[in-house]
């Protein structure tokens, strides 16, 4: 739901109102900064306030000074309600814009006091954001629209504030495997996916069967937490993963598994994490969430930059962020990497960030989660996913921000050669050969 | 032990090390890699061939140069999620320590009545024999549905393993103070209070401290797994942080650490246990 809080602090009926009064209250504080700094000696200063009348001060010291600018940057502090935040993350480059904002300064430059803390498994996030642990968190795209909904928990009503990453994942097999590329021969592989509601289970199932493979009743899908998947690689637990990178790219610098494709490849520009937290706090920290709101979108707009790649994976790369060596990052982050077959591939567009949450994003995950029955019944599509993410919401702030947003969606929904028509989702869920639905 | 006994048991120990260190050398020697096949040089570089490679067995040379950058620099703190070793350790042992005093709170008194009384120890025994086998890790994911708290969940799992050993030896060791001493007691007209605190509990003391060193074993086991699963500050998070970078060399001073931890805090509970111990006459 678009959040349509009456006012921040509860003092005023409409949020104009509290507004105009906060803007006159630092305007006056201003003033009597200043004031205070030309003439010292309160004495003084209210004998030359008598003297020349307020007014007159006023609009001199205006004349005088930057006003438009200070009062902005008076305003830009905006009572938070809660500067220390508690913010969850899996180790992964999909976590790129709301890891970085931490040691490039974004969190701080809001006057915020965030503490990222490093989480074993997708669903202990769940848990920890349920459980009010976390003010907000690196979610996948489908776990705030399952979590609303109460699919796989109790429902839990959740806020998606930006997209973090699109593309990003690859499909990664074991070395064992080189010669055997064609999914047709995969009858009996044991594939590893960081969640049931994850982007990686729903294309990997969608790759499948478009290959004539029930991800169901031929293969073997499992949950692995992220971390785990090359231990797991290497010790032929799995025959390969649709996972997040660095994981891909690790598997490939450790020399146990080789990049079978992008999932770029399979749907360029799908969404993959989301930052989101619990609605109900952000009804109950506007301020905060605004702030929180400005740090991602400005971290999201630097990590856009592709000269910004380099600095950014040595950003992430310490032991309190991702742990992993810088060269696995870069090739990930910039797009230029080793593919474990002896390959050098340049595909820039790897992974990259807009922070949108288009709504059409939400409904055709909502579609691949009624397909493969995760969801009974009637979907009421469009309804849940304007709940969920912030779409306008997001592209109000963007503007805000001064970052360009982008009217519509830069790139239209086809995934493996198949448009999808946002407007028509129960018909798209019905044209697959292999469906639970 | 003679002297002469404790200083061959002592060399052999040594050589015993010595060996197993040696085969750990000789197994991590890595054939020297001829490279016979011409890789392009920038697809090596990407890969990370270029520079001297990890990856493997680390060495023991490897882990005692990571042993010596950790142990050197114990208390480091860069950032949330990064700390040394002895803030981790710091961590781990306190969640310990109160889960385990939570549990010895519960379970010595609990014990005790269980123990006097027989029509009490009947009643509870069932519930005791079902409980007791279930693997503490067993209980954490209703622990955080129910506790919401995933710090106090971890406290929770080391409080429900350690209750169990604690509450039988205890009830078993009041149950067995011998009969003549109770009734010597109760001919010296001594009361009920006086009897139990003065008579039963040093005479069941042994065998409570067993129970108590039982599951401060336990809780030490438990502890790091716990962390593994939750994520917490603590060894287990060490252990599985470093594993996530498949970082082998901390892995395994993780472990000694652990080792040497886990027997440092069972020598404490041997020393008490020591001292309680009576002789019968």
């Amino acid at each position: 739901m678009v959040p349509a809080w009456k006012c921040a602090c509860g003092m005023h009926a409409t949020q104009e109102q509290h507004d105009a009064s906060v803007e006159k209250r630092s305007e006056e504080a201003i003033h009597a900064a200043v004031l205070n700094a030309l003439i010292p000696k309160q004495g003084q200063r209210r004998r030359f306030l008598e003297a020349v009348g307020v007014p007159t001060v006023a609009a001199a010291i205006s004349s005088l000074f930057p006003f438009a600018s200070l009062q902005a940057m008076a305003q830009e502090k905006a009572p938070l309600e809660k500067k220390d935040l508690k913010i969850g993350f899996i180790p992964i480059t999909c976590a790129t814009p709301l890891i970085m904002s931490a040691p490039l300064g974004f969190y701080e430059k809001q006057g915020l006091n965030v503490s990222l803390v490093k989480t074993a498994g997708w669903a202990l996030i769940r848990d920890k954001v349920t459980n009010k642990e976390y003010d907000a968190s690196h979610l996948l795209a489908p776990m705030p629209l399952a979590m609303s909904m109460g699919v796989g928990s109790g429902p839990l009503p959740m806020n998606v504030a930006t997209i973090q990453n699109s593309n990003g994942q690859a499909i990664t097999l074991a070395l064992k495997h080189k010669d055997n590329r064609d999914p047709k021969n995969w009858k009996g592989f044991k594939f590893a996916v960081p969640f049931e509601f994850s982007m990686h289970n729903f294309l990997l199932r969608y790759y499948l069967a478009e290959h004539g493979l029930d991800p169901d009743k031929d293969v073997q899908i499992r949950v692995v937490p992220p971390p785990e998947m090359v231990a797991n690689l290497r010790a032929n637990n799995i025959d390969g993963y649709l996972g997040p990178d660095p994981f891909n790219q690790r598997a490939v610098y450790d020399q146990v598994g080789f990049i079978h494709l992008l999932t770029k490849e399979l749907w360029d520009g799908h969404p993959c994490c989301s930052f989101g937290m619990r609605a109900e706090w952000v009804k109950e920290n506007p301020n905060s969430f605004a702030a929180l709101y400005r740090a991602v979108l400005e971290a999201a707009a630097m990590a856009s930059g592709p000269e910004n790649r380099a600095t950014i994976a040595n950003a992430i790369a310490p032991a309190n962020y991702l742990n992993q060596p810088v060269p696995v990052l870069e090739q990930v982050l910039t797009g230029k990497y080793a593919d474990g077959l002896g390959n050098v591939k340049n595909v820039p567009d790897r992974i990259y960030f807009d922070p949108v949450p288009w709504d059409s994003l939400g409904v055709w995950i909502l579609t691949q989660m009624k397909r493969w029955g995760y969801v009974k019944g009637d979907v009421r599509y469009a309804d849940i996913v304007s709940q969920v993410y912030l779409m306008t919401e997001a592209k109000k702030r963007m503007k805000e921000a001064g970052i360009l947003a982008p009217a519509a969606m830069p790139k239209k929904i086809v995934v493996m050669g198949k448009p999808f028509d946002t407007t028509k989702p129960d018909a798209y869920v019905s044209s697959f050969a292999i469906r639970r639905a | 032990m003679t002297v002469s006994q404790r200083l061959r048991s002592g060399v052999l120990s040594l050589l015993i090390a010595v060996i197993a260190l040696g085969f750990w050398h000789l197994s991590t020697l890595q054939p020297s890699t001829g490279s016979a096949k011409a890789v392009d040089p920038e697809y090596a570089k990407l890969m990370g061939l270029d520079r001297t490679k990890r990856g493997g067995m680390p060495s023991p040379a490897e882990v005692g140069k990571t042993a010596w950058k950790q142990i050197s620099n114990p208390f480091y703190d860069a950032g949330s999620n990064d700390k040394g070793i002895g803030i981790q350790l710091g961590y781990s042992v306190g969640r310990v320590m109160l889960g385990f005093a939570l549990a010895a709170a519960l379970a010595i008194p609990l014990g005790f009545v269980t123990g006097l009384s027989p029509i009490i120890y009947g009643a509870l025994n069932p519930f005791i024999q079902v409980l007791k086998p279930i693997s503490p890790l067993a209980w954490m994911p209703l622990a955080l549905y129910t506790i919401k708290d995933s710090a106090i969940s971890s406290i929770f799992v080391i409080f429900i393993c350690s209750l169990w050993p604690m509450l039988i030896n205890t009830a078993h060791g009041v149950a067995s103070v011998r009969r003549d001493w109770i009734n010597v007691a109760r001919t010296l007209e001594a009361g009920t209070m006086r009897t139990c605190f003065r008579v039963i509990l040093p005479a069941a003391a042994p065998t409570i401290l067993t129970g108590m060193r039982i599951s401060m074993g336990i809780a030490w086991l438990v502890i790091v797994a716990a962390e593994m699963l939750v994520g917490n500050l603590g060894i287990g998070y060490f252990v599985w942080n470093e594993w996530n970078n498949l970082s082998l060399s901390n892995v395994i001073f993780a472990i000694l650490v652990i080792g040497v931890v886990g027997m440092a805090l069972d020598l404490a509970f041997g020393a008490l246990q020591r001292a309680v111990t009576y002789v019968e006459a």
